[in-house]
């Protein structure tokens, strides 16, 4: 893209993505402010919300780790998406690389097909998966997500690898293999090593799935101790009508930051994956 | 590749028809069972935990199960009956829709603003990144309480701006109360349920659209310059064709998102004030989970299908035309 000619040009560009920064950071600005605000400062309306009227103050943080179950939802999602992302990667690795070298024809096919299939949401199949979920015994605990969550994982990821392990010119494994390598052996010393970055991207995409999913999360589990951060957060942090709000809006914001940072990084290999590989990212 | 070889080396064998090797074809034989088993687990993943949950709800939703009686009778379609009879499916479908159209029409607006400002190269733009992609990687049931307290009927960040500015309160424009409510009245609850969702899938479409600025050969812009194109022309008659098929790929996944979506009422509003914010998943999971009637909630979240199944047809075509262009 060309440098902008005019001041003018420049300052209308400029003003106009500050005020698109501004839109999007303004509730994280504003969970940040509140997170240290003392009751007194926050609850009184005609206060400056967006500055410290008071001294700011640590308590918010204090009742958040010490006085809700805020850190067992945190456990609870850290296990969660630790387990999903190993099963995604044993299940998805073997499927993307079918489907690039050895299914042929038709592996191209199957591999849309099998993308489309993240496209059908948790809110068409929440409840026949409830039934599903209390037949094997498992509503109630964190294993039923555990379960459920890589049906939504693995076809996103095949379709990712797939276009990884397509990238690789074929030469490389078939001189592994005239070389005496088994296809296997081929496949985890030659085309492993040279598709990390997928992997990762994979393991990034997973992980924030799980943190983010909220309609399962909500349907299978009832009890305090085993709600996962997206669910518990909303739900166990406001008790009746009393909202904690400082504390509330700092348990949102704790978590948002780091996925944020952690998502920006791996978001060029993100989106060559939604646009179907037709823009490389 | 070997056929190539071939090719060069003797193309007389071209002519027999696919002259393999015994060797060959065991290879062959073999990578086929390898590539069937290697496929399997993910097949029978998706089998069982998308394919037959998916008939499951349609079985669901022509008995009469319940969270409590497991047992399924035949009921026809009763449920559908039922359901469609009550006002607050009626105004669940038509706002279903309606923040779905309105949200992605919004989005691509901006998306398309915002996108050609992020291509240019200036100081600062890693962060300028962050923030703009933060809404679509947070948890969306957690940003929406950041929205919650944003529009809160009395601590509003926004009503005490506009305080300020002298527009709301006693003798003001939009006075004479001090608090505009924005999550009390209809019209206003569902402007919030599309602001959030605007705020949310901006990100999306404004990154999968720079992928389709980038993608633009630079070499055609520089040549419709040198031929003395505006730059508002050189934009919509060269690089937004380009980028029409992209666009309508951000604009369908914005859909399926939007649509498919009950966190963003189900957090901010609950679907009210009244009825006024339902939408088809969020009233679906009330009856079916909350209320208990399995039946009655699968047969509203099947609602939603028809559209997906179009929605996905429509991305499977312009992601085969964009792979031409």
């Amino acid at each position: 893209m060309k440098e902008l000619k005019s001041w003018p040009q420049r300052i209308m560009v400029y003003g106009l993505l500050l005020l698109f920064v501004f839109f999007a950071a303004a509730p994280f600005l504003i969970m940040l402010i509140n997170t240290f605000k003392a009751d007194q400062d926050l609850y009184r309306p005609q206060n400056n919300p967006f500055l410290y009227n008071f001294p700011p103050t640590l308590d918010n943080l204090r009742l958040l780790f010490e006085g809700t179950n805020y850190l067992v939802f945190v456990r609870n999602s850290m296990i969660i998406g630790v387990l999903v992302v190993l099963i995604t990667l044993v299940i998805a690795i073997p499927a993307a690389y079918s489907l690039a070298r050895l299914a042929g024809r038709w592996g191209e096919r199957a591999g849309i097909m099998i993308f489309l299939v993240y496209l059908v949401p948790p809110t068409l199949l929440f409840i026949p998966l409830f039934r599903v979920v209390v037949a094997v015994g498992l509503n109630d605990t964190i294993w039923s997500l555990v379960l459920v969550y890589p049906s939504i994982s693995i076809p996103f990821s095949t379709w990712l690898l797939m276009g990884f392990f397509k990238s690789i010119p074929r030469d490389l494994e078939e001189a592994a293999m005239v070389d005496g390598y088994s296809r296997m052996m081929a496949f985890f010393r030659v085309v492993m090593p040279l598709s990390w970055s997928g992997v990762i991207a994979v393991i990034v995409f997973t992980f924030t799935l799980t943190l983010h999913e909220f309609v399962y999360a909500l349907t299978f589990i009832s009890s305090s101790a085993q709600r996962t951060i997206s669910v518990g957060v909303p739900i166990e942090l406001v008790r009746g009508d009393v909202f904690f709000w400082q504390s509330l809006l700092a348990a949102a914001v704790i978590v948002a930051i780091p996925v944020g940072i952690v998502y920006n990084m791996f978001l060029d290999r993100l989106v060559a994956g939604f646009t179907m590989g037709a823009v490389k990212g | 590749m070997t056929e190539t070889v071939e090719e060069a080396v003797a193309p007389d064998l071209v002519a027999y028809p696919a002259p393999e090797t015994p060797r060959g074809r065991y290879l062959a034989d073999h990578e086929g069972l390898m590539g069937t088993l290697f496929l399997a687990p993910a097949v029978l993943y998706i089998v069982l935990l998308v394919g037959i949950p998916f008939f499951l709800a349609i079985a669901f939703s022509v008995t009469d199960v319940t969270v409590g009686n497991t047992s399924m009778d035949f009921v026809g379609l009763d449920n559908f009956r039922r359901v469609v009879t009550t006002p607050q499916f009626r105004r669940a479908l038509l706002n279903t829709f309606f923040f779905a159209v309105v949200t992605q029409i919004i989005v691509i607006i901006l998306a398309n603003i915002l996108a050609l400002i992020m291509t240019r190269d200036f100081p600062g733009k890693w962060l300028a990144r962050f923030a703009i992609i933060l809404p679509w990687a947070t948890p969306i049931s957690l940003g929406t309480i950041g929205w919650l307290w944003i529009l809160d009927s009395k601590f509003s960040p926004i009503d005490w701006v506009l305080q300020q500015i002298g527009l709301l309160g006693p003798d003001t424009l939009l006075g004479p109360g001090r608090h505009l409510l924005y999550l009390g009245r209809e019209e206003l609850a569902m402007g919030s349920v599309i602001l959030v969702h605007v705020w949310r899938i901006l990100p999306l479409a404004t990154v999968i659209l720079m992928a389709g600025l980038t993608s633009v050969p630079q070499d055609l812009l520089d040549q419709a310059e040198v031929d003395g194109a505006s730059f508002s022309r050189i934009h919509f008659q060269v690089v937004l064709p380009l980028i029409l098929p992209i666009m309508s790929i951000a604009l369908l996944f914005g859909l399926i998102f939007t649509f498919s979506d009950m966190v963003v009422a189900f957090v901010l509003t609950r679907g009210g004030p009244v009825y006024y914010t339902q939408v088809l998943p969020l009233w679906a999971w009330f009856k079916g989970i909350d209320g208990g009637s399995l039946s009655e909630g699968a047969a509203i979240a099947l609602f939603i299908f028809p559209v997906l199944l179009a929605v996905a047809i429509l991305i499977l075509r312009s992601a085969r035309r964009s792979e031409v262009a």
